[in-house]
């Protein structure tokens, strides 16, 4: 085969394969800056994931199931957010709970209306949209400008996470509330606040980037269909060192593991495939020991704000 | 209300959910252009009522008046808006920020761009200097001194309009020479018209800086007074409650042999942080060295380095003339090592367990308190009532939890518990802090008696006043090194303030 075009296969799987690592990192990213980590990404990517089948199958419209799946996992954001804001829950716990409500209820759901009446099938998709005369570049026009609008949506989502967080002043306050909750207190400005926004904001990217995953990658819901891309969003938001730009690279990367395992397995390379499937899980641990110890990691995150005057 | 009122306080109380009352019908004023001192000993509700003025906490009952106004504060940002502004024990300050992002935040609405930083940044530096003070707006805070970040603090306040400003303990972190800068700048911003109210529990900056002083006990007010009319004597008193006598007294004494000997002692950190360094020092039978510092100067490494809590990288440790360095904390204790730990929360006593039990932490094994393998709960019993009696330990029962203990009978603890080691050498890392004026006095009286019956000491604090009546010799740490030594006495406190500063002194 060509190696241009089968480079540019390469680079079109990993965009492809990074957009939902990225919606939902870009999302935990802001979380994490305002001092809440949440380990349930994968629980809010199953729902979002299923709400947005679901709602293609009954209404076959692309634009309502992205509604739905927003809805839906804002709803569960708000729920973790009282539970780790207001009610002081341990973050870690409530994230791993959001983790097995998130496993268990899409797939009860699915399984009592589709599985059991065998009525599942495939919908429809959101589909490539290939923007003139950009879509003609050599090798990056095909990579970059042949693909879905979720794909799309990333290259805004990605310069505008990065202005609001160094540019305006939530930006500020976010960078503040991570890593002194108190200060930003002091200055009237209620943490509580913040964080549920920020909490809820996450939510709502991470929805979408399990809605990618049943409506535009696929065409059908599957149980467990993240197969722990929730925590390797988790993984890019430290890899990243908590910097919109650096965490989108970082899904590029993980998301061009996938690409090549599926390049791989696809050229019908001697490795068996079982070994080329943990390609990412195991990228996804090398940098994680790479990112432990220069990190810029938000001193509060995890920490439940209590206030207090002193 | 007369006009040059910029605030007043009438009968304020507040009690916290727990039921302590930290504020009683308290009544006060503050003039334009006044700094106006809240003097008063730990826990006697200054920083409650600052915070209530701040919105930070909401008074049970009381009027706030501004400015001839009455108005309720519900939130630090309408404390703002009316023109009063905090700095807090603790400093607001986002450590990975830089001094101007911490000193716009939030002051323009969430939803809008940021200034342009260079502009904002030249902005805060003129701004700064107008009132008095210089700093580098693009710095980092984490690169900053303690006294530089409470510069920024202050700029932070003003820089919203702020003209009352609150300070609550704000020397506690400096050296004698930050202290000295603060006090310039806040008579500068006086002249100028701004109100400052200062809290401290220190009479000698009361005497230094204030135009009035109201005191502070058991949440009341216990007068507010022009500094005319008050002498260090009859502001104690007022604290108190009573008379205090400020002389300790202390006896010339030849030394005895050296009992402790460290030499270069190396202790490195995380990231190879060099956090000791050639640490030299000798402490004699009868003799109280007292190591002066700023807090976080590598004084409390050295400490729990003596104490064999920490293991040093490399150098000696000699007891008596026996290597100790590497040995474990256990064999410390035997050799006659005594302990009063910087953090008696953390450190010093078991919070849960009782005051019988917290005295038993190093004891549990001798056999005195045993019998046939088992803890021998009379004698143990028996022991605790003898030391709560000796050492003045106002408890209702030896079985009462330490932690509902105060804090100054916490630390009656913690010396009773080690003294009656008779240790060799006993190491007293703020020994004081947070007590009051009556606790302190007797704990500075039994560390002198120790002296006496010839243990040899090793006091480290950050209060300056308390290695000067305690000490025969002076060393100051700074940076991980000590910088200097010299003779006890109050000559040489300006040398000192210099050392710990991290300015070598001049040569005389
Ligand atoms: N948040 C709180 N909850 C309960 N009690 C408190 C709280 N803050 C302070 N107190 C108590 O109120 C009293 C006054 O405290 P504080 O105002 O901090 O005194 P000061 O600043 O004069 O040292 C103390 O007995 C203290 O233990
Ligand atoms: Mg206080």
């Amino acid at each position: 085969m060509d190696f241009i075009f089968s480079l540019q296969l390469l680079l079109q799987a990993t965009l492809r394969m990074a957009t939902p690592l990225v919606l939902a990192g870009i999302g935990e990213t802001f979380s994490e800056r305002a001092g809440v980590i949440n380990i349930g990404l994968e629980g809010y990517m199953l729902i979002g994931a299923f709400a947005a089948y679901t709602t293609v199958f009954y209404t076959d419209n692309l634009f309502l199931a992205i509604l739905a799946a927003v809805l839906v996992t804002v709803l569960f954001g708000i729920a973790f957010a009282y539970f780790t804001i207001t009610v002081k829950a341990n973050q870690i716990i409530a994230g791993a709970v959001l983790n097995i409500i998130g496993l268990g209820i899409s797939g009860y759901l699915y399984r009592i209306l589709f599985a059991q009446t065998l009525k599942a099938s495939a919908v429809r998709t959101f589909q490539q949209i290939p923007i003139p005369l950009l879509k003609d570049i050599p090798l990056l026009g095909p990579t970059l400008f042949d693909q879905n609008i979720l794909v799309y949506s990333t290259y805004l989502l990605v310069p505008l996470a990065a202005i609001i967080l160094y540019k305006t002043s939530l930006g500020l306050v976010l960078r503040a509330t991570g890593e002194h909750p108190h200060a930003v207190e002091s200055l009237g400005i209620r943490v509580i606040h913040i964080r549920y926004g920020a909490v809820i904001f996450a939510a709502m990217l991470a929805g979408i980037g399990g809605a990618y995953l049943s409506i535009a990658y696929a065409n059908q819901f599957v149980e467990n269909m993240t197969a722990g891309r929730g925590f390797i969003a988790l993984a890019m938001v430290a890899f990243g060192q908590w910097n919109p730009i650096y965490v989108w690279l970082a899904g590029l990367l993980f998301g061009s593991t996938f690409g090549l395992q599926l390049r791989l397995q696809a050229g019908q390379t001697a490795i068996p495939y079982q070994f080329l499937q943990i390609l990412p899980y195991v990228v996804t641990f090398i940098a994680l020991i790479i990112s432990h110890g220069r990190s810029m990691q938000p001193k509060a995150m995890g920490i439940p704000f209590e206030k207090e005057g002193n | 209300m007369e006009m040059d009122k910029r605030l007043q306080l009438i009968n304020i109380s507040k009690t916290f959910p727990g039921g302590v009352q930290a504020n009683k019908d308290v009544s006060l004023d503050v003039k334009r252009g006044e700094i106006h001192c809240l003097l008063g000993e730990n826990g006697a509700g200054k920083s409650t009522l600052m915070s209530i003025l701040y919105g930070e906490y909401h008074p049970d009952s009381g009027e706030i008046w501004l400015n001839g106004e009455k108005i309720s504060i519900p939130t630090p940002k309408i404390a703002i808006e009316h023109g009063v502004g905090m700095v807090h024990q603790h400093f607001m300050l986002v450590p990975t920020l830089s001094v101007a992002e911490n000193i716009i935040m939030g002051m323009k609405p969430l939803a809008s761009f940021l200034w342009d930083m260079k502009e904002i940044e030249k902005d805060i530096a003129r701004f700064a200097v107008e009132r008095g003070m210089k700093i580098n707006p693009s710095a980092l805070i984490s690169s900053l001194s303690v006294g530089e970040q409470q510069r920024v603090e202050i700029i932070k306040a003003l820089y919203r309009g702020v003209d009352l400003l609150i300070l609550d303990e704000p020397t506690a972190v400096l050296t004698p020479q930050e202290t000295h800068d603060l006090f310039e700048t806040l008579h500068k911003l006086a002249e100028q018209d701004f109100s400052i109210i200062l809290i401290t529990h220190k009479m000698n900056e009361v005497m230094e800086v204030a135009d009035r002083v109201s005191v502070l006990r058991d949440g009341r007010v216990i007068g507010t007074l022009p500094i005319a009319n008050v002498t260090p004597a009859i502001l104690a008193r007022m604290m108190v409650g009573r008379d205090v006598s400020f002389n300790l007294e202390k006896s010339e004494r030849a030394y005895g042999e050296p009992v402790l000997r460290v030499q270069a002692l190396n202790l490195i950190g995380d990231k190879n942080r060099q956090i000791l360094k050639d640490i030299a020092l000798e402490v004699c039978s009868g003799e109280i060295v007292g190591i002066a510092g700023v807090d976080g100067n590598g004084q409390n490494q050295l400490a729990l380095c003596i104490t064999g809590l920490m293991k040093p990288t490399s150098g000696h440790i000699l007891f008596d003339r026996k290597e100790m360095a590497g040995k474990s904390p256990l064999e410390f204790l035997k050799t006659g090592v005594g302990h009063i730990p910087e953090d008696r929360h953390a450190m010093g006593l078991v919070m849960e367990d009782s005051v019988a039990d917290n005295f038993m932490l190093q004891r549990y094994n001798d056999k005195f308190f045993k019998k046939l393998g088992f803890l021998n709960m009379t004698a143990i019993m028996e022991y605790a009532k003898k030391l709560v009696k000796f050492f003045d330990v106002r408890t209702n029962s030896v079985k009462t939890a330490a932690g509902n203990l105060s804090g100054g009978n916490q630390q009656k603890i913690i010396v009773g518990r080690e003294i009656d080691r008779n240790p060799k050498l006993l190491v007293a890392v703020q020994p004081t802090r947070g007590l009051d004026i009556g606790a302190t006095e007797y704990i500075h009286k039994q560390l002198l008696q120790q002296r006496e019956k010839g243990a040899a000491l090793l006091l480290i604090s950050t209060e300056l006043e308390e290695i000067l009546a305690l000490s025969d010799r002076i060393l100051v740490m700074f940076g991980g090194r000590i910088v200097g030594e010299t003779s006890a006495g109050r000559a040489n406190v300006d040398k000192i303030g210099l050392l710990m500063a991290g300015m070598q002194a001049e040569k005389e």
